[in-house]
C-alpha cells in the first residue's frame, strides 16, 4: 500500500459513502449533528450563564456549588457535560482550562473547541508556563494574581466564570450577556467594559 | 501511552494563536462531516469514548497533526471501524483512490466483528461503595509508570507530588473501557500539583490541578 498522503476531504468523503452504502449511517442524522453544533450549542449558551451568575447571587451560589444542576436550570446539558466544574475569577484568582491528552470542552455550554484550544502549542504549554501563554494571546495578569490551570484529564468539565467589569451596573442580563466571550469562559481573556 | 496525544509540557509548537474573532465552528465542509462521522462511528463499530480517545492515541504523527483536530477524528474513526471489521482495512483508501478518478479494485465489506462489551450504564460516572482511599489535604504521589495502552495518567505528573484538592464524582477506568477490559470504577481526586514540582525552582509560581484516578496514586505522607 502507498504511504501517499491522500486529502483529507475525500477520505472523509470516502468513508461517508461506504457508510452511507452499507445502510450503517443516515446522512440526514449527520447534517442535524452538525447543524446543532453549528448553529445552536455554542458560547451564547454560557454567556447567558454567565450573566445571570453576575446578576443573582443565589443563582451564583447554586452555579459554584453545583455547576451541572445550576446550568442544566438554563436547560443547557447534554454530550460533554455529564459534571460541569464552575470556577470564579476574582481580583485574587485566575483560573485558565485545557485539555492536554484530547481537547475535551464542556459543549453544552461552549459548543465545540475553538482552533487555539485544540492547538498543539495551547496543549502542550499552558500547563508549563501559563503566563507567557496568555501573553502571547493578549492577556497579561497582575503579578499578584494566583494562577490556577485546569487540565481536563477526567469527565469532569470546567467552565471559568469572568469578573464582571466595573462600569456595568446599569446594563440588564441579556445585554451583560453581550459582553462575555468565550476566551473568557476558558480562562484566556477577561470580560472587557462596553 | 506514550503517544503524541499526551503533549502536555512538551516544547518545539511554537506560540499560542490569540483568538480569532467569530471564527466558524467548522472551518471546511468536511470538518462537519468528520465530526459527526466519528460520533455515529463510535455506534457503529459497538465501541465507547474511551476507545475512541484510544484510537486518537495510536495516530502516527503525520495523522495526528497533519489533517488537523477533526482529521485526526477522521482516522480513529476508520481504525474502530477497521478493528470491529465493519469496513475493510484498505477500503477507505481505494474508494479515495476512487473519487481522485483512479482504476481501482475496492474490497469485500467484511464480517463485522464487534467488541464484546455493552456499558452498564450510560456516560462515564459510576457509583464506588468503598469510601474513598484519600481525603482532602492529604499528599499524594503520581505513579511513575508508561501504561503501554490508553491511560488519563499524563506524562508530566508521573513521579510528582501534590495535594488532594477534591474529591470529583467517581468515573469507570478509561485505562480498561478503552479496551473493553471492563469498567472498574474507581474514585477520582482533583491533585493540585505546584508548579515548581512539576517544572523546577525558575518555573513560573502556578498551581495544577489535574483529576487523577485512585489506581494512578500512591500515598507520600
Amino acid at each position: 500500500m502507498s504511504e501517499e498522503h491522500l486529502p483529507i476531504q475525500l477520505r472523509t468523503e470516502a468513508l461517508e459513502q461506504l457508510l452511507v452504502e452499507a445502510g450503517l449511517v443516515d446522512p440526514t442524522v449527520m447534517d442535524k449533528f452538525i447543524s446543532t453544533y453549528a448553529n445552536d450549542v455554542g458560547p451564547l449558551n454560557g454567556a447567558k450563564v454567565v450573566a445571570k451568575a453576575w446578576t443573582d447571587p443565589a443563582y451564583k451560589e447554586r452555579l459554584l456549588a453545583e455547576g451541572t444542576s445550576a446550568i442544566a436550570e438554563l436547560g443547557f446539558k447534554g454530550p460533554q457535560g455529564e459534571h460541569i466544574v464552575v470556577l470564579e475569577n476574582t481580583d485574587d484568582v485566575h483560573n485558565v482550562v485545557v485539555c492536554t491528552l484530547c481537547s475535551c470542552y464542556p459543549w453544552p455550554v461552549l459548543g465545540l473547541p475553538p482552533s487555539w484550544y485544540k492547538d498543539p502549542a495551547y496543549r502542550s504549554r499552558v500547563v508549563r508556563e501559563p503566563r507567557a501563554v496568555l501573553h502571547e494571546m493578549g492577556l497579561d495578569l497582575a503579578a499578584d494574581v494566583d494562577v490556577k490551570v485546569w487540565d481536563s484529564s477526567s469527565e469532569v468539565r470546567f467552565f471559568v466564570l469572568p469578573q464582571r467589569p466595573a462600569g456595568t451596573e446599569s446594563l440588564s442580563e441579556e445585554e451583560l450577556s453581550g459582553l462575555v466571550t468565550r476566551d473568557a469562559m476558558v480562562g484566556v481573556a477577561l470580560v472587557g467594559a462596553p | 501511552m506514550d503517544g503524541i496525544a499526551d503533549m502536555g509540557g512538551t516544547l518545539g509548537w511554537g506560540s499560542a494563536k490569540p483568538p480569532k474573532k467569530d471564527e466558524p465552528v467548522f472551518g471546511e465542509v468536511w470538518e462537519g462531516r468528520a465530526f459527526a462521522l466519528a460520533l455515529l462511528s463510535m455506534r457503529t463499530a459497538g465501541t465507547n469514548l474511551d476507545s475512541f480517545r484510544h484510537a486518537l492515541d495510536r495516530q502516527p504523527r503525520e495523522k495526528y497533526i497533519d489533517d488537523g483536530y477533526y482529521g485526526r477524528w477522521l482516522h480513529a474513526a476508520e481504525l474502530m471501524l477497521v478493528e470491529s471489521s465493519i469496513i475493510a482495512p484498505d477500503a477507505v483508501e481505494q474508494r479515495t483512490r476512487k473519487l481522485l478518478g483512479q482504476a481501482v479494485t475496492e474490497p469485500e465489506r467484511p464480517e463485522p466483528h464487534k467488541p464484546d462489551y455493552a456499558p452498564t450504564a450510560a456516560g462515564s460516572l459510576r457509583q464506588v461503595d468503598e469510601p474513598p482511599r484519600f481525603a482532602v489535604g492529604d499528599r499524594v504521589r503520581a505513579k511513575d509508570i508508561s501504561p503501554p495502552k490508553h491511560t488519563r495518567l499524563v506524562g508530566y505528573v508521573r513521579g510528582h507530588e501534590g495535594v488532594v484538592a477534591a474529591i470529583q464524582p467517581s468515573h469507570l477506568l478509561p485505562d480498561t473501557h478503552a479496551t473493553f477490559e471492563g469498567e472498574n470504577p474507581q474514585h477520582v481526586y482533583s491533585v493540585a500539583f505546584d508548579s515548581h514540582e512539576l517544572w523546577g525552582a525558575d518555573a513560573e509560581d502556578f498551581t495544577l490541578h489535574i483529576d487523577l484516578w485512585d489506581s494512578y496514586l500512591e500515598d507520600a505522607s
